[in-house]
């Protein structure tokens, strides 16, 4: 039986702020009116499930998952692992992850993305996979590059892949970003430091995993990601008549 | 030292980027082929119950530019109130879609059966709605909002009931533009602003 308890409300002090000067396109892109809050219902409590049948077995593999096999994509080979938790600190199994991010010279395979690092022929750059019943994921990929946008006069984003999660309830859903311990750029980003807290922000930043790094062929990073979790209380007060 | 609590804190949140698309509609992005099969195309399959209706909208920023890049996310019951994988609920309707703003201008449709309204747990009934949840380029945490239906009765909708400004409870209710049409426009910030939630 699913667990329909109310969400833990969300704690928004962690999460960046929306309107951050710094990043230009929030500005216009943040309401500036409050947010309505109210205790989750059903709408929020329930949400989409997906099963392993829409998957294919290259999904979570793109180092080839774009020439379905025939040739392997440019780059620094990692695995991306981790275990999605929920904030009562319970894996959460069978939900699906997506991730997208640009190939090793810093570009995205999107009709959008002009830079003039070259495509990879052999790097698609999204992939996708279920967690398993204990909450763990995992990803074969290449190093995304670092690359430049239009912010300020000189803007570089530090490696990173984007990550999407959906959990069991509709108010769960969470897109965010992984990093890359060490890498410099974080504290010159101002996509990261929408994040306020140094910890929070830190809380995105992969280590190196040597322990599940395969010699001869890839390095690991760890990332786990929370979701929002349940109330766990048993006392209910009903409303007035009810 | 105080005792250490067992909870963990949800992980922040970041934009989804302007390539959104890459990972959660690839075919849109130019990566067509990429997966056999793509989610999210549509909330009902052929054989649906109740009335298909169509919303069509834009997504609009503070100074009232429509937005190329938004994509959102919708979720809703069937037409009885039933979501999927709740007991007795329309096979046909996954209740669950992606939504993208038409690149060239900014406009998007959604199909999908008319939801039934649902029940709290305190026993009051929401009126039909379509939960929405945005992202896009700019979008630090994804915004959620809902779609109500004028040709419904709203009235004692818990959480339309909350927002103190009346007149805002507007931007929360589809205009009902013709048989089984409606106008739904998103504005993150500006005149109008749409009534966003923390649920
Ligand atoms: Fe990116």
């Amino acid at each position: 039986m699913t667990d329909q308890s109310p969400l833990i409300p969300r704690n928004r002090e962690m999460h960046p702020v929306p309107y951050y000067p710094d990043y230009k396109t929030s500005v216009a892109r943040s309401p500036s009116l409050p947010l309505i809050s109210m205790e989750s219902t059903p709408s929020e409590e329930t949400g989409p499930r997906f099963g392993h049948n829409k998957l294919g077995a290259l999904d979570n593999n793109l180092i080839l998952n774009w020439t379905k096999g025939a040739a392997p994509a440019v780059g620094e080979r990692v695995l991306m692992h981790g275990r999605v938790l929920d904030e009562n600190n319970r894996p959460v199994p069978n939900t699906l992850i997506e991730i997208w991010q640009a190939n090793a010279g810093g570009r995205y395979r999107h009709i959008k993305d002009t830079y003039f690092a070259p495509l990879d022929p052999n790097f698609g750059g999204c992939g996708r996979t279920i967690t398993d019943e204990n909450g763990r994921y995992e990803f074969l990929t290449i190093r995304p590059g670092a690359y430049p946008w239009p912010n300020r006069g000189n803007e570089w984003r530090p490696m990173h892949i984007h990550i999407s999660v959906f959990g069991h309830a509709f108010g769960q859903r969470l897109i965010t970003q992984m990093y890359f311990e060490g890498d410099p750029l974080i504290d010159r980003c101002p996509i990261a430091a929408t994040i306020r807290e140094r910890s929070q922000l830190d809380r995105l930043v992969a280590p190196l995993d040597m322990a599940s790094a395969r010699p001869m062929d890839f390095l690991a990073y760890k990332f786990d990601i929370v979701l929002r979790g349940r109330r766990q209380t048993m006392f209910e007060n009903k409303m007035e008549g009810m | 030292m105080v005792q250490k609590l067992d909870t963990l804190i949800e992980s922040p949140s970041q934009t989804a980027g302007p390539y959104v698309h890459i990972g959660t509609v690839p075919t849109y992005a130019g990566l067509g082929g990429i997966y056999e099969q793509e989610i999210g195309d549509s909330p009902i399959a052929d054989g649906a119950k109740g009335e298909v209706i169509t919303i069509t909208g834009t997504v609009a920023d503070a100074t009232g530019w429509v937005l190329r890049d938004a994509m959102f996310e919708t979720w809703q019951p069937d037409a009885a109130g039933k979501f999927a994988g709740d007991a007795g609920a329309d096979p046909a309707v996954s209740g669950w879609s992606r939504v993208c703003a038409d690149p060239e201008s900014g406009e998007w449709t959604l199909k999908t059966v008319k939801p039934g309204s649902t029940t709290l747990r305190d026993g009051r009934v929401q009126a039909p709605h379509i939960s929405v949840w945005l992202v896009a380029r700019g979008i630090n945490i994804g915004l959620q909002t809902r779609i109500y239906f004028e040709d419904e009765d709203n009235s004692a909708d818990p959480l339309l009931n909350r927002i103190e400004q009346r007149p805002r409870v507007d931007t929360l209710i589809a205009k009902r533009t013709g048989d089984g049409e409606y106008r739904f426009d998103i504005r993150i910030a500006g005149p109008q602003e749409t009534v966003f939630l923390d649920i």
